[in-house]
């Protein structure tokens, strides 16, 4: 069994003999460390005056990105967040803008 | 003590997968290899094999089924002919760069159009830059040895790649000939158990098979993939001197037929070596130095290994069986040529094209093969590339 992979030492300046056969990435929670949220064009902006915290965008995210702690939502996390605006369709009080830009 | 019987290629092939008990066999039937699957199922049904068969609905779900079950840690197998080939094309090149070390009988069949099901090597030639290992059989012994071979290469692991092996659709398929088997307790030693270090059900070690690969990694990747098939090339070697000890049986990248002093040579694959082979035998009682190559191992092609088997020919004749419409070769003629050139190879090279969807190839037209060669280098004539050897004129 291989060690868990450290992907951080993958990446752009790796030779490619440091990279694992077939690309396999070893371990769990990789994908934490590969930031999507560059892919956005748009980007979801919360008013926290709105929100009731009733929780119905968290479990629509499809990236995951509506961290929940202590039974209330909190900030998007951006490193991840795509900028679907899946959320701001859910949301029935208006609290979430998808703003243009990142 | 070896075990005598006489049995078809798809036989020889079905009693190797019974023999070895692969984990995983997901298997769509296209003529003419749906008897390999369809005796697997026998064997499964009467409970001599404990293979888990996966009936899919097309050959793009069989080797996605076969690639998912061998990411998961199993042995998984397939096979397939022609359409069915082509059918799996996109997942062929996944199951290459993942390193996924599948085993696949291709019995090969002309590919459609027109429609027709008998012998070329159109399919597995077109997939030959899959990034697969491609290993072809002359007869039924063949194609029983090189799929017992197959695993302990594919699974190597400087390796890990996936392997064709092929053999000739129908000629080679369907023919019934005297083979000689190895005891099953034998070759079970001889392939092992597939213990792969990282799968995907390794609870321990959870795992990403083929992630996103953009600039950055892709020419990575093949590099490695190149790689693993350069090392395949001494691993097909090594594998073929153990599997000499248990068989007696030799085996090479390629096989030299009376190449010692021969000055025109055929270099051929397939089933088409044998018909060749009686055509040299029968030139030679006539006191010409006629020889013959057959290619066994196309990828990794052994071309600098071709090129020093063939310093002292003065013509050849390599044989396709594949159009590419390329206007200037055939697949085995361009890759050799290329070869033959890197060598300053100086003789007279011909690149001919015979058998098409089965089209005849008997020791008459080998012996009119070498008969152009003699006539090519003597001057008799001026050397005609590509010709299309049967064709109706």
């Amino acid at each position: 069994m291989s060690k868990a992979t450290d992907i951080s030492k993958i990446n752009e300046h790796s030779p490619y003999y440091d990279m694992t056969p077939g690309n396999q990435i070893y371990g769990g929670g990789g994908s934490r460390k590969f930031c999507t949220g560059e892919w956005r064009t748009k980007t979801p902006v919360i008013d926290w005056e709105k929100c009731t915290q009733c929780l119905l965008c968290t479990p629509v995210c499809p990236d995951s990105c509506i961290p929940v702690k202590d039974g209330k939502r909190e900030d998007f996390d951006l490193d991840h967040c795509k900028g679907c605006g899946i959320c701001e369709r859910v949301c029935s009080f208006g609290a979430i803008t998808m703003k243009e830009g990142i | 003590m070896a075990i005598r019987e006489r049995m078809s290629g798809n036989e020889a092939v079905a009693h190797a997968i019974k023999q070895i008990n692969p984990d995983v066999m997901a298997a769509f039937p296209i003529t003419p290899s749906t008897e390999i699957p369809q005796m697997v199922s026998t064997f499964i049904a009467n409970g001599d094999i404990d293979t888990e068969f996966i009936p899919v609905e097309s050959e793009h779900s069989s080797m996605s089924a076969t690639m998912g079950a061998c990411a998961a840690g199993a042995r998984a197998i397939t096979a397939t002919s022609s359409c069915g080939l082509a059918y799996m094309w996109e997942v062929l090149y996944v199951a290459a760069s993942d390193r996924l070390p599948i085993v696949m009988a291709v019995v090969n069949r002309a590919l459609t159009g027109p429609i027709n099901i008998n012998c070329d090597h159109s399919d597995s030639m077109g997939a030959r830059d899959a990034g697969w290992i491609q290993i072809y059989a002359e007869n039924n012994q063949e194609a029983y040895d090189n799929y017992i071979q197959a695993f302990r290469i594919a699974e190597h692991p400087d390796v890990k790649l996936p392997f064709m092996a092929c053999q000739d659709g129908f000629i080679t398929s369907h023919a019934v000939e005297n083979i000689s088997l190895i005891e099953t307790e034998k070759v079970k030693e001889f392939v092992g158990s597939y213990e792969p270090e990282n799968f995907l059900l390794n609870a321990d070690m959870p795992m990403a098979v083929g992630p996103y690969a953009n600039s950055p990694f892709y020419m990575e990747t093949k590099m490695n993939q190149r790689i693993a098939m350069k090392n395949a090339k001494k691993v097909i070697l090594e594998v073929a001197e153990e599997f000499e000890k248990i068989s007696g049986r030799k085996y090479g990248l390629f096989e030299e037929y009376r190449m010692d002093d021969a000055e025109y040579v055929i270099v051929i694959m397939g089933s088409a070596a044998g018909t060749t082979k009686e055509a040299v035998d029968e030139l030679r009682e006539q006191g010409i130095k006629a020889g013959m190559i057959k290619v066994r191992v196309f990828r990794p092609f052994p071309g600098a290994e071709l090129a020093a088997a063939l310093e002292n020919a003065k013509g050849i004749a390599i044989m396709d069986r594949a159009e590419s419409f390329s206007g200037c070769g055939g697949p085995l003629g361009s890759e050799l040529k290329a070869a033959l050139y890197d060598a300053k190879n100086e003789s007279t090279t011909v690149n001919y094209f015979y058998g098409l969807a089965g089209r005849d190839y008997t020791v008459e037209t080998a012996c009119g093969i070498y008969q152009d060669l003699i006539d090519y280098v003597s001057g008799k004539q001026e050397a005609e590339q590509f010709k299309y050897i049967g064709l109706r004129k």
